[in-house]
Order: structure tokens, then sequence, then C-alpha cells
């Protein structure tokens, strides 16, 4: 039996598993993709920052509930917690954790007028105007997070 | 034929990405910022738990997280397939992405429910 009827064969039986299976080549000619290809060229490395920018967003949901439940175990847990996040070691990472977190917002709000067509009285609104709308939500929105956390409901 | 159920994660991705952008960097610099390095003038420790534990507050903060969870989820998954050239391992890192999404969405939720009421 040839190699590729043997190799074939074991591929039809894993698509018969898995229907989402994949066959994967390794024999056929391809040209080699270096793992640091997204280093290559500034537009790359930009593509794989805002990719990453999905881990400072599960971080910080993480944190959010470590945050929530350590509350839940009292005003002295939560003073420990408040001097954690102060030492300088914590600080730094955050640092990072929120320049990521800034980077995900400005590149999402960015592409915002490309994912969304909005028309009023059967004429396009204008990409910028659905752009500065995105961005003045994002200014109402930190609004209402900060006051809220900061006063409460008046 | 199976249905594909990628409409509904990229749902799931789009909507956590939208409501991550609005929020999270108000929350990260409030939280994590200002009240430890006392540049706000912080609420005290009731305040903050009377705010948290509103339920309406909890209701928001359960459909940030688990959103964010799978914005998390969907994204990072496909950085692996591209950034890392392992899409030889689709099964193993969907099952990974949307199963610790799903994991910590239900760990949340029980974070939540639990949290004391004002």
């Amino acid at each position: 039996m040839s190699y590729h009827s043997r190799v074939d064969r074991r591929w039809a039986t894993r698509r018969a598993a898995n229907p989402e299976y994949e066959p994967y080549h390794p024999k056929w000619h391809r040209k080699r993709v270096p793992i640091f290809w997204w280093l290559e060229r500034p537009s790359y490395t930009k593509f794989i920052t805002r990719e990453l920018t999905s881990l400072a967003v599960g971080y910080a949901a993480v944190l959010l509930m470590v945050q929530v439940w350590v509350m839940a175990r009292g005003p002295g847990a939560y003073e420990r917690f408040l001097a954690i996040l102060a030492s300088p070691a914590i600080v730094a990472f955050h640092a990072v954790v929120f320049l990521f977190l800034l980077f995900h917002s400005v590149t999402w709000l960015n592409l915002a007028p490309q994912a969304l067509v909005v028309r009023l009285g059967g004429r396009r609104v204008p990409d910028r105007v659905v752009l500065a709308g995105h961005y003045v939500a994002w200014l109402v929105a930190t609004a209402v997070v900060a006051g809220y956390l900061l006063w409460g409901v008046p | 034929m199976k249905r594909s159920k990628e409409p509904l994660v990229w749902a799931l991705f789009s909507s956590g990405g939208m409501l991550a952008a609005l929020v999270l960097p108000a929350l990260a610099f409030v939280l994590w910022f200002g009240i430890p390095l006392g540049w706000v003038p912080a609420p005290s420790y009731e305040a903050l738990v009377a705010e948290i534990g509103h339920p309406v507050a909890k209701l928001v903060l359960l459909g940030l997280v688990t959103l964010s969870l799978f914005h998390w989820g969907h994204r990072f998954r496909y950085t692996l397939y591209d950034g890392l050239q392992l899409s030889h391992l689709y099964g193993m890192i969907a099952t990974l992405c949307y199963g610790g999404a799903a994991a910590l969405s239900l760990l949340a939720a029980w974070v939540l429910w639990t949290f004391p009421l004002p």
C-alpha cells in the first residue's frame, strides 16, 4: 500500500470520529511559517498585540471576581487585599494590564463603523459620526462606572 | 447536517468585546489604582459592599464577567491557532478556551450569588 493511500485512510477514520478534524499534511510541500512571524512587520506586531488584549480582558474579569469574593470575607480581608494591590510589583503589572485594556478599547471602538452600518431616514450615517458616537458612549460609561463606585446612587 | 456554533461564540465574543471596551478601563482604574493608591476619595468598606451587593449591580457584573470571559476564550483560541501555528490542535484548544470560560463563569455566578446583600 502506498504512503498516500495509508494516510488517506487514517484521515477518513479521524474525520468520521470528529467532523471538524482538519487533515494535516506534514509531507506536502508548504512554506514553513516561523513561530515568530508576527515580529517581521510592525503591522503584524500590532495585530498580535491586539489579539493578546484578550488576556488582559480575561484577567480583569477574574480579578474582579476575586475582589468580590474577598469583600464577602469581611473588612480585614479587604484591607489585606488593598495592601497587595498597592505593592509595587502588582502596580507595575496592573499598569501593563491597564495599557492592554486601553489598547483593546481603542482598537475595538475604531472598528465599530466597519461592523455597524447605521441608517437614519433612509440615509447612511457617516462613519465618523458612528465612531464619535461610540467614543461618547465610552466617556458616558466611564463616568457612570466611576461615579457609581465612588459615590453610589445619590 | 451539523449546525456550526461559530455564530453563537462570535456573538458572545463581540458583545463581550464591546462591554469590556466600554467599562473595563474605568473599573480597573478606580478599583486597582485609584482606591488602593489613594488617588481618589475611597468609599468605605460598607459603602462598597452595598454598591456591589445591589441586585442590579450583581446582574451587570455577572453579564460583564461572563461575556468578557467568552471574549477571551474566542479570541485567544484564534491567537493560539495563528500566532503559535497550532491549528492542528483544533479540538483541544477550543475545548480548553470555551470550557475554561464556562467554568470560570459558573464560579463567578457562585461568587455573586453568595455575596452578602447590603
